[in-house]
C-alpha cells in the first residue's frame, strides 16, 4: 500500500524537484547578469521530466577504481536533467549571454508551475485522505 | 534542497553589486580629490565581477575578482592658483568620469534590486513548499 503512496506522489514529486532545480539555474543568471563571459544556463524541463520519470541518467557517471572513491555529485544527473547554454539573442561585447527579460520571464514563469505543482500535491493528499476515512 | 542554494547564490551577487555601489560611491566623493594617500591624484576605481560555483549544483554565484584602477590619463585643469599645480599652471585632476559613475551606479542598483525580488520569490516558493499537506 505504500508503494502505490509513494507511486501517486512521484510524479508530483520529481516535477517539484526539477521545478526547484531550474529555478536555481536561473537565479544563478539573474545573479551573473553583470559578470563578463558567462553564458546562461538552463534545462529543457519536458526532456529533463521524461528522462527522471524513465529513469534515465543524462551525465556520464564519475570513474570510480577504488571502493574509497566517492560517487561525486549527480544530482541533477540523477533527475535527468541536462544543462544547457542558453542561445543568445543579442551578444553583449563582454562575452556575456545573459538577457535579463527572458531570466525574469522564465523565472516568475517556472516559480509559479512550482506553486501550481505544490497545489497539485496538496490536492492528491487530500484526495488519498478522503479515500481512507472510515 | 536546490531552493535553499538560491541564497547563497543571490545572497553573493548582492554582495558584489554592494560593493560595486561601494566603489561608485568612493570615486564620486573623490571626483576632485587632487591627492590621495600615496601622493597622486585619486584613480578611479572599477570592481571585476567573476561566476563561482555555489552549493553541489551548477548554481554559480558571483564574487568580486578585484578592484582595478583605470589607467586612463589624468584629467589636466589650467589653475595656477592652485597649490597642487605645476610650472605650467595645470593641477591633475582625477580620471573619474561622473557620466559612467551615475550610469554605473543605477545599474548596480537596478541589479541589486532584481537579486533582492529573486530572493523573496523563492522564501514564497519555500513557505508553500511548508503547506504540502495542510
Amino acid at each position: 500500500m505504500i508503494n502505490r503512496l509513494d507511486e501517486a506522489l512521484r510524479f508530483q514529486q520529481t516535477a517539484l524537484s526539477l521545478r526547484a532545480t531550474r529555478q536555481e539555474l536561473l537565479a544563478s543568471n539573474i545573479a551573473n547578469a553583470d559578470t563578463p563571459n558567462y553564458k546562461a544556463k538552463d534545462i529543457n524541463f519536458a526532456s529533463a521530466l521524461q528522462n527522471a520519470l524513465a529513469g534515465t541518467d543524462a551525465a556520464l557517471p564519475v570513474a570510480q577504481t577504488s571502493p574509497m572513491h566517492l560517487q561525486g555529485n549527480t544530482s541533477l544527473a540523477n533527475l535527468g536533467g541536462q544543462v544547457m547554454y542558453r542561445k543568445p539573442v543579442q551578444p553583449s561585447a563582454d562575452g556575456n549571454t545573459v538577457d535579463m527579460d527572458v531570466e525574469r520571464a522564465q523565472f516568475a514563469d517556472n516559480g509559479l508551475r512550482y506553486e501550481a505543482s505544490v497545489r497539485f500535491v496538496s490536492d492528491e493528499l487530500k484526495d488519498i485522505q478522503a479515500a481512507i476515512q472510515p | 534542497m536546490s531552493l535553499f542554494n538560491i541564497f547563497n547564490v543571490s545572497g553573493s551577487a548582492m554582495t558584489a553589486q554592494a560593493q560595486r555601489l561601494n566603489v561608485v560611491a568612493s570615486n564620486l566623493a573623490n571626483a576632485d580629490s587632487t591627492t590621495s594617500a600615496n601622493g597622486q591624484p585619486y584613480r578611479a576605481k572599477q570592481v571585476v565581477f567573476s561566476a563561482t560555483p555555489v552549493g553541489d549544483g551548477s548554481a554559480q554565484g558571483v564574487q568580486v575578482a578585484a578592484v582595478v584602477e583605470d589607467k586612463s590619463p589624468m584629467k589636466m585643469v589650467y589653475d595656477p592658483k592652485n597649490p597642487a599645480a605645476d610650472a605650467k599652471g595645470y593641477v591633475a585632476m582625477p580620471n573619474v568620469n561622473v557620466v559612467d559613475e551615475m550610469v554605473n551606479m543605477i545599474s548596480a542598483s537596478r541589479a541589486y534590486q532584481d537579486n533582492v525580488q529573486v530572493l523573496n520569490t523563492s522564501k514564497t516558493l519555500l513557505l508553500r513548499t511548508l503547506t504540502i499537506g495542510q
